[in-house]
């Protein structure tokens, strides 16, 4: 090969270590769909919140001290004391919530095109094992200040477990690793924080991508694109993904998020208590029960589907199921289309308004009960799982648009 | 689609707009973290009435005094009260424990307390004492019913017979332009030092201090703000370029 009198050292790598074999088939020599739209970028910029958070996370552990004497102060010392540190802590905070929505908007756009069907079934069920982590690892790092929400909120979230029969009490017990919440489960969610679950996540991540990579992206018409190649068997429909959407579009979508981010961060970084709240700015008290304990917004539509439930066990378990059934997703849908583009009319109107009623969850997940409210909440969670539920029926028996052999462009 | 993603983001307005006011009727707060000079006096009116029990233990003497813009030696000499060193954390004496048994709970941290209930909670509750004769300290709060604290500023407010008429509650007569309902204090009990409208403005600088200390680089963060947004709009320019670049053969 002309790798030999080219590039001599990048020879006696690649014949050692697949450098070049490897970023050409997951970046220069992989060819993605060329009709993506704005909806493809979340994935993107999901990397790229990663990224911030873990870079955050390592200058936040150096100055953040994990231990119920210390963790308010610390934290308050890294807001005003350390040089900088103001920074990197909200760059942390409004990453966790700007992760999540850019998460929400990935897990949605593989709603709109169906980008969860066959054969992409295992890149779905990894990433709802990545968004279960991220919830995992956010309830964690929401602990961490140890202020009145902090402590509240982990008391309640623990609780939870105990609505499960027979081994709950002793279940909570061994999550906390004490009677109540203390600064040994401080210590032991820190750990879990920052070393355990950010490994994992990293690792489902790599996953995530090779798996899709294998089996390669769908698009918003939902076609194949391998069937159609052209001499060199490369898809007609289809570009490299570097240069054209590394930064031929990416660069462009990472700079629009980037300005709504920093937005947020230098101008608006408590963003009206939705992204740090007020009542975490009050050291954790054991004897004071806040007046209102509402969870983080990234998990409020889950909570009020588990609190429009009357009962605590089959409050848990709707919660629970709300996440479960999104696993199954892929065989759920029967319809021999991807896209909701081809799809009829009643898979359209299904997903709008599950995201209708996914978005009043998450708004009355935050606000006090009044009678009006669960009725509300009621509604929307039964909205929520008839999306689900009703999926086999609707999409089997519904009249489908014709699927153009090629991708469009609109 | 793009319907979709309008109502999303209508329905994402509609929660910020109804986050979690006070229950109460507040004044608003007429501070500015801007202005050097309020911080100033409610620093020097800290530092006299507020510094004895409530410490400020998350910030330092000379961080204050450079943000303030006040020389160390003087800030040393009339400003600490005590013998810690410039450099020190601004700490008390006061134990959180001896906190508890004088006023039944440790009097906190006045900055947290203004991120936790905001600056117009704080400006309207430090104006709202009065008097109470079955109270330890014989005073209570419009605000804060029942509070431990006893009422620091009385020589400055005087003691007001009746809770304060809030801003918000006076009423004025259209015809005339008089008070039919004058705010503030009605009656005092003890004459203060100032009258009312050099009280509000005492508060309203104390209040202004506590919410600089309470997020001191709040300035600096906006500051630096302008500058990364006006850098990600010139890269964003030129991502647009790279894009119409790399796209212009593509469809």
């Amino acid at each position: 090969m002309s790798g030999t009198t080219k590039n001599g050292l990048m020879h006696w790598i690649d014949q050692r270590l697949p450098v070049t074999a490897t970023l050409e088939k997951h970046v220069t020599k992989y060819y993605a769909p060329s009709n993506f739209n704005f909806w493809y970028i979340f994935g993107v910029l999901s990397m790229l919140v990663l990224v911030n958070q873990i870079l955050s996370g390592i200058w936040l552990t150096m100055k953040y001290v994990p231990s119920a004497d210390e963790a308010f102060r610390s934290v308050e010392y890294i807001m005003r004391d350390v040089e900088y540190g103001w920074l990197i802590r909200y760059m942390h905070s409004t990453g966790a919530s700007a992760f999540f929505v850019v998460v929400y908007l990935h897990m949605f756009r593989a709603i709109l095109y169906g980008s969860y069907q066959k054969p992409r079934e295992l890149v779905w069920l990894i990433g709802m094992a990545i968004y279960l982590l991220l919830t995992a690892e956010a309830f964690l790092g929401y602990v961490l200040p140890w202020g009145q929400m902090s402590y509240w909120g982990a008391q309640v979230i623990i609780n939870l477990f105990g609505a499960i029969p027979v081994i709950g009490d002793d279940l909570t017990t061994w999550i906390r690793g004490d009677f109540m919440v203390s600064g040994i489960t401080l210590n032991r969610f820190f750990a879990l924080h920052v070393i355990a679950l950010p490994l994992l996540l990293v690792a489902l991540v790599f996953l995530h991508i090779v798996a899709l990579h294998e089996v390669g992206s769908n698009n918003p018409d939902g076609v194949d694109i391998k069937k159609h190649l052209d001499e060199q068997g490369k898809p007609l429909d289809s570009v490299p993904f570097h240069p054209n959407y590394t930064i031929g579009k990416d660069l462009m979508g990472i700079a629009v998020f980037l300005i709504v981010f920093c937005g947020v961060l230098f101008f608006a970084p408590e963003m009206g208590g939705y992204f740090l709240e007020h009542p975490n700015f009050e050291p954790a008290n054991t004897l004071k029960t806040p007046e209102h304990i509402a969870p983080v917004w990234y998990v409020a539509g889950f909570y009020a589907i588990l609190s429009s439930v009357p009962d605590k066990l089959g409050g848990v378990i709707a919660m629970g199921a709300a996440i479960a059934i999104l696993f199954v997703l892929p065989w759920l849908d029967r319809s021999p289309v991807r896209s909701w583009r081809y799809k009829g009319w009643m898979s359209k109107t299904a997903i709008v308004l599950f995201a209708i009623s996914f978005v009043i969850l998450t708004y009355l997940g935050g606000v006090p009960q009044t009678p009006e409210n669960i009725i509300v909440a009621r509604a929307c969670s039964v909205l929520y799982f008839l999306f689900f539920l009703l999926m086999p029926i609707y999409t089997k028996i519904e009249k489908t648009k014709p699927v153009p052999e090629r991708v469009t462009h609109r | 689609m793009k319907k979709i993603i309008l109502i999303m983001m209508a329905s994402m307005l509609a929660m910020v707009a109804q986050a979690a006011g006070p229950s109460i009727p507040l004044d608003s707060h007429p501070g500015d973290v801007r202005d050097t000079n309020s911080l100033q006096r409610g620093l020097g009116l800290y530092m006299s009435y507020c510094m004895g029990c409530h410490g400020l233990e998350y910030a330092r003497y000379n961080r204050v005094a450079r943000d303030l813009g006040i020389p160390e030696d003087i800030f040393e000499e009339y400003l600490m009260f005590t013998d810690a060193r410039i450099g020190d954390l601004m700490t008390i004496a006061m134990s959180a424990e001896d906190g508890r048994r004088w006023f039944g709970a440790p009097p906190p941290d006045l900055t947290l307390v203004n991120r936790v209930r905001g600056s117009d909670w704080l400006y309207t509750y430090l104006r709202g004492f009065y008097a109470d004769e079955e109270r330890p300290f014989g005073v209570n709060n419009a605000v804060f019913e029942n509070v431990g604290m006893p009422h620091a500023l009385l020589e400055l407010q005087g003691l007001c017979a009746e809770p304060l008429v809030l801003q918000r509650d006076a009423k004025i007569d259209p015809l005339s332009g008089n008070w039919l309902i004058e705010p503030g204090c009605q009656e005092y009990l003890i004459e203060g030092s100032m009258t009312p409208v050099q009280f509000d403005r005492a508060v309203a600088d104390m209040v202004n201090f506590l919410d600089y200390m309470g997020e001191p680089f709040q300035l600096e963060r906006q500051r630096i703000g302008i500058f990364v947004l006006a850098f990600l709009f010139v890269f964003l320019f030129f991502t647009i370029l790279l894009y119409r670049e790399y796209w212009k053969d593509a469809h």
